[in-house]
């Protein structure tokens, strides 16, 4: 697998620094378990973070902060699930569908989809597209993150292949088409409401929620 | 109850690390590699592999008032930063079996697990985070190399850091330790894990040039 479309640096930084809202933090989260120069460049970034809190004056901390601590070490804790990459699925996507497969919604013309998480500042989705289909032409009002999980689509931005991401500002009108061969199946992140450009699709928007 | 005025000494060096020769028999660091090791560093490889709560005691000591002094900065109350602390340096004892540090200095963790309590306390979101890569100790036995590649690194880091101008260095301070708000966004892993640790250094030496050319402008 080779990766050509990385996840730019001041994203990483905004990942790094929990800045990127939760849906985009996901696809992050998900490119970085499968590219190790993202991760390189993420642990740069957070090795950059602890120099800064190694260099700080510091605060005064109350009297028995330290004790209660200590004084935890040894209770039990309850661990919380560890998920694991399944099949196409790394670990993050699977910690987002609990640990059960994709329940896919048709979205028409054989373009499927799984909403992950959706909340005001945006949402993140599994979107699955037959090969030598496009998805619906769309513009949006944000940032979009498109991660390639399966498969290959092309469109005005390139090519992109398994662990590519593509990254959409606003006003980018594109129309990714999908390879032949494969299924294509990305994780896809938006900041705004996507905007078809037919009619039909703008009809359906509110019903599928995209 | 320990207290920390009475300064425990150091753990001694686990004999679990030979540190010096590779399997493959090739001289590294020759025998001085690990009292090279950063003190920070030396505390929490006692904390992972001897359960050292004194050792852990000394970490809470140096970290605990720099948590709580950037969470502050950071937009956290008083109290919520304490909650931060509390749970950063627990979490740290809990999962010290995955610190490694040819990968990551104990400060570079714990800025990772405080932004993730900041996410949850401030926003009331869960952050996503990466696959875990193996932990070290299913991983060959440590390079001390390795680590001293990366501290060296860090702390040239730290230089560049201390050489910014004031106005500059409260950007990059920003930038790392500022407010979480979420508006501002303008902006097989076939690889062996050596090739990671070299370029998480060219990551650092990248942003060490960043900040020497955010200095000069």
């Amino acid at each position: 697998m080779t990766i050509n479309h990385h996840i730019p640096d001041a994203l990483l930084l905004d990942y790094a620094s929990g800045r990127l809202s939760e849906p985009f933090a996901l696809v992050v989260a998900t490119h970085v378990s499968m590219c190790d120069e993202c991760r390189a460049r993420l642990e740069a970034h957070e090795v950059a973070g602890g120099a800064l809190i190694e260099a700080d004056s510091g605060a005064e901390l109350s009297g028995g902060l330290l004790d209660s601590v200590m004084a935890q070490l040894d209770e039990p804790v309850e661990e919380a699930p560890v998920y694991r990459r399944s099949g196409i699925f790394p670990a993050p996507v699977m910690e987002a569908l609990k640990g059960r497969p994709p329940k896919w919604k048709p979205l028409g013309r054989g373009v499927r989809q799984q909403i992950l998480r959706r909340s005001e500042s945006g949402s993140v989705r599994l979107l699955y597209i037959p090969p030598g289909q496009a998805v619906p032409d769309h513009t949006h009002g944000g940032l979009e993150l498109t991660l390639v999980l399966q498969g290959a689509f092309s469109d005005e931005g390139g090519r992109f292949g398994v662990g590519d991401v593509e990254v959409a500002d606003d006003d980018v009108e594109h129309q990714p088409v999908a390879e032949k061969g494969d299924p294509c199946i990305c994780l896809a992140a938006t900041d705004a409401a996507l905007k078809f450009n037919s009619f039909i699709p703008k009809l359906m928007q509110p019903i599928f929620r995209i | 109850m320990l207290h920390l005025e009475t300064e425990p000494e150091l753990a001694p060096a686990p004999a679990l690390y030979s540190v010096g020769i590779k399997g493959d028999g090739k001289e590294i660091q020759g025998a001085t590699g690990l009292k090279d090791y950063s003190e920070e560093t030396l505390l929490m490889l006692a904390v992972r592999d001897d359960r050292d709560k004194k050792a852990f005691a000394k970490l809470f000591a140096h970290f605990g008032p720099r948590l709580k002094g950037v969470a502050m900065r950071g937009g956290l109350s008083s109290g919520q930063a304490e909650d931060v602390v509390q749970d950063v340096m627990l979490t740290i004892w809990r999962k010290a079996h995955m610190f490694d540090p040819s990968r990551a200095q104990v400060s570079s963790w714990i800025y990772q697990i405080a932004r993730n309590r900041q996410v949850d306390i401030v926003r009331k979101e869960n952050r996503p985070l990466p696959e875990a890569l193996k932990a070290p100790s299913e991983d060959a036995e440590e390079d001390a190399g390795q680590v001293l590649a990366l501290e060296q690194e860090v702390t040239a880091l730290k230089e560049a850091l201390a050489k910014l101008k004031p106005a500059q260095r409260e950007m990059v301070e920003k930038a790392y330790l500022g407010e979480l708000s979420h508006t501002d966004i303008e902006a097989e892993t076939g690889l062996p894990l050596g090739t990671i640790k070299s370029r998480i250094r060219l990551g650092l030496e990248k942003l060490r040039h960043e900040l020497d050319g955010i200095r000069k402008s």
